[in-house]
């Protein structure tokens, strides 16, 4: 069984006024087929968890680790640690001008496969997911996002994700942004993906509303850049009835 | 005298670990732009772009002595022969597939529409003007859309004059590609006359040997209702300088100029642009777009566009962007915007020059591709979004690998 650790993650991020610490000591295990949901107020440092795990330049790592079946994943590239098994649905999806959707997808598999996809097959598979997902075939031939709305950008990546079939899925906020449809039909995407290849996921949300949709087993929540407090599905409910206050400044006092 | 001038002059030098960008946006409401409109000099006559000195003697222009206006930023002691020299205007080797509506042949000087496209505004211009026997007639004339590829990869190290007609005939609709390779040192006049009606797209392929040197000037008319789009494909070459210009002199008439070009190392990639509106309700886009890389990997765009005083709705904006891959080189960008009624739909221009963004580089990483083959995505599908304006796969294939194969070299 796979297993994503994090133990004792302190990560800073580079700005403009220099070197400013986000995450103070984060520890974490996510077993292969778990749903964990890290929730939290905006500047928790939910954001920078995702991008210090996916590898971002902008972060640096200042102690801990990170590891993927006992593999150093700090020690890995960007590109290294999606061939792992890890997948990052990035809240703001980039725009690549001129490159084709699904030029990109195939390159991407081929990538983590180590080998092209069998070409009949794959068209299939692309082709379903896009309909699952309720992405019309042009998106295939249009650029990588670009000209995509909001609710579009986090199909795309999940069709990514249904595609690439990473052990480990952090997913940065795919609710924001989506109507109560999208929403819906991005949670079965993630739920399918589950479903086929039992992958572990890191939901990452502000709202509660996502967990409607997608099952956590596991609910931890983030405050000042680290976990606060953790707990099951009941944990969730009760931050839907009480908000973040109680875990704030003010709140304490 | 205009009514309201803006010219901005943006020339950047960026290097990757300078992080330089300039962008530069105009917007389309009169009271934007004439109150951009600071810069006019009482001690410089004010001269519009088209009205420029143009003769098609070589004797009537002075010598070159690279500080002009429309030299300064090309080396000219690299293309002396072509400015000063006696010319080979005889025909050379043309490479095309006959097909219905598309006729190519050799004509003499005397031909009718010869100067009806445009009239040399520069002493390279005039000396390929004086010196050419034959013109390369290109006649496309068929309603159903054809497309036409012009090999010419045997015009020899010799100094050499060139003069080709493009004449798309009223309702025509076609593309012709002027696929240039091999050896050159030539100057070359290319006149293009866009009837009413008609649909043009003309590509010029600039893939010339390491040391090679080429300068062309192109000049449009484009008619009533008719749709023109010109696309400058520059990749090798030791110095090559493709300067359009096009005049969208009826009302309805549609013109886009866009370009793609990948300078290396020691490598001079130049175009100087303009676009007139001289009818009402016609509508331009200008859109180019560069790469470089290796040391001295050079390149200059100017853009002009001047809305002449009858051209009132006219819906106009140009725009270049650079991406610039290695320490060592240099990209120039130069958009001009002149603007001479205010009864306009928009005008508008923009120009960038930076590095790579490390955004796209980190998306496409984060989904298991590597760095090196990223990159290549990147600056492939950079330089491609202009090409995809085409709307011809062939071409877009052909172009894609010229893009590959420029990257493969890598930075030398």
């Amino acid at each position: 069984m796979s297993t994503l650790t994090i133990s004792d993650l302190q990560v800073s991020v580079e700005t403009d006024q220099g070197s400013k610490p986000i995450l103070r000591g984060v520890d974490l295990t996510i077993n292969e087929g778990e749903i964990h949901a890290i929730m939290g107020p905006n500047g928790s440092g939910k954001s920078t968890l995702a991008y210090a795990i996916a590898g971002h330049p902008k972060y640096t790592v200042d102690g801990g680790s990170i590891t993927l079946d006992g593999e150093d994943v700090l020690a890995m590239s960007v590109d290294e640690r999606a061939r792992a098994g890890l997948f990052l649905a990035m809240q703001y999806p980039v725009e690549i001008p001129g490159v084709t959707n699904s030029n990109f997808l195939r390159t991407a598999k081929t990538a983590i496969d180590g080998e092209a996809p069998a070409i009949r097959g794959w068209i299939k598979d692309v082709r379903s997911s896009m309909e699952r997902l309720r992405m019309d075939s042009s998106f295939a031939e249009r650029n990588v996002n670009e000209g995509f709305s909001g609710g579009e950008k986090k199909r795309n990546e999940i069709l990514q994700l249904e595609l690439l079939k990473p052990r480990f899925a952090v997913l940065d906020e795919t609710d924001s942004g989506l109507d109560v449809d999208a929403l819906k039909i991005v949670s079965e995407g993630v739920n399918r993906a589950k479903e086929t290849t039992g992958l572990g996921i890191m939901l990452i949300t502000h709202y509660t509303r996502i967990l409607r949709y997608i099952q956590p087993d596991f609910v931890h929540v983030f405050v000042a850049g680290r976990i606060a407090e953790q707990g099951g599905r009941e944990l969730a409910d009760r931050l839907e009835e009480e908000g973040y206050d109680r875990f704030l400044p003010s709140g304490v006092a | 005298m205009t009514d309201s001038t803006e010219n901005t002059e943006i020339t950047s030098l960026a290097t990757p670990s300078g992080d330089t960008a300039v962008e530069v946006t105009g917007t389309g409401t009169r009271a934007a732009i004439i109150s951009d409109a600071t810069t006019r000099h009482a001690a410089v006559p004010v001269q519009t772009r088209n009205a420029r000195f143009t003769s098609t003697e070589v004797a009537d222009f002075p010598a070159v002595t690279g500080r002009e206006g429309n030299w300064k930023l090309t080396p000219v002691d690299r293309i002396r022969e072509l400015l000063d020299g006696a010319l080979d205007g005889t025909a050379y080797p043309v490479v095309a597939e006959p097909s219905p509506g598309v006729d190519v042949r050799w004509v003499d000087r005397t031909d009718a529409r010869i100067g009806l496209g445009g009239i040399p505004e520069d002493r390279a211009s005039a000396n390929a003007w004086s010196g050419f026997g034959a013109a390369l007639a290109i006649t496309l004339s068929g309603e159903e859309h054809t497309e036409l590829t012009v090999a010419r990869s045997e015009f020899g190290s010799a100094p050499r004059a060139a003069h080709t007609i493009v004449e798309a005939k009223p309702f025509s609709d076609s593309l012709v590609v002027l696929d240039n390779s091999g050896p050159a040192l030539l100057v070359e006049n290319v006149e293009i006359l866009v009837g009413d009606g008609a649909k043009l797209t003309l590509v010029t392929v600039q893939d010339f040997d390491g040391d090679a040197r080429y300068l062309a000037n192109h000049f449009a008319r484009v008619g009533r209702d008719a749709t023109f789009k010109h696309v400058v494909v520059s990749l090798g070459g030791s110095v090559v300088r493709v300067n359009p210009s096009a005049t969208l002199a009826e009302p309805g008439a549609d013109g886009e100029l866009l370009g793609v070009y990948f300078a290396d190392a020691g490598q001079h990639l130049e175009q100087q642009v303009f676009l007139f509106h001289q009818a009402a309700n016609t509508r331009g886009r200008v859109n180019y777009k560069g790469a470089l890389q290796g040391q001295g990997a050079r390149s200059v765009w100017i853009g002009d566009v001047l809305i002449g005083p009858d051209a009132s709705a006219t819906d106009s904006y140009e725009q270049n962007r650079n991406l610039v891959l290695t320490d060592g080189t240099r990209a120039d960008s130069i958009p001009n915007l002149e603007i001479e009624t205010g009864d306009i739909l928009g005008a508008g221009h923009a120009s960038a020059t930076g590095r790579f963004d490390d955004e796209q580089l980190f998306y496409l990483q984060s989904r298991g591709i590597p760095e090196a083959e990223a990159r290549r995505l990147v600056v492939r599908g950079f330089l491609l979004d202009v090409i995809q304006r085409i709307g011809s796969a062939d071409l877009e294939a052909r172009l894609g690998a010229a893009i590959e194969a420029e990257l493969a070299g890598g930075p030398r």
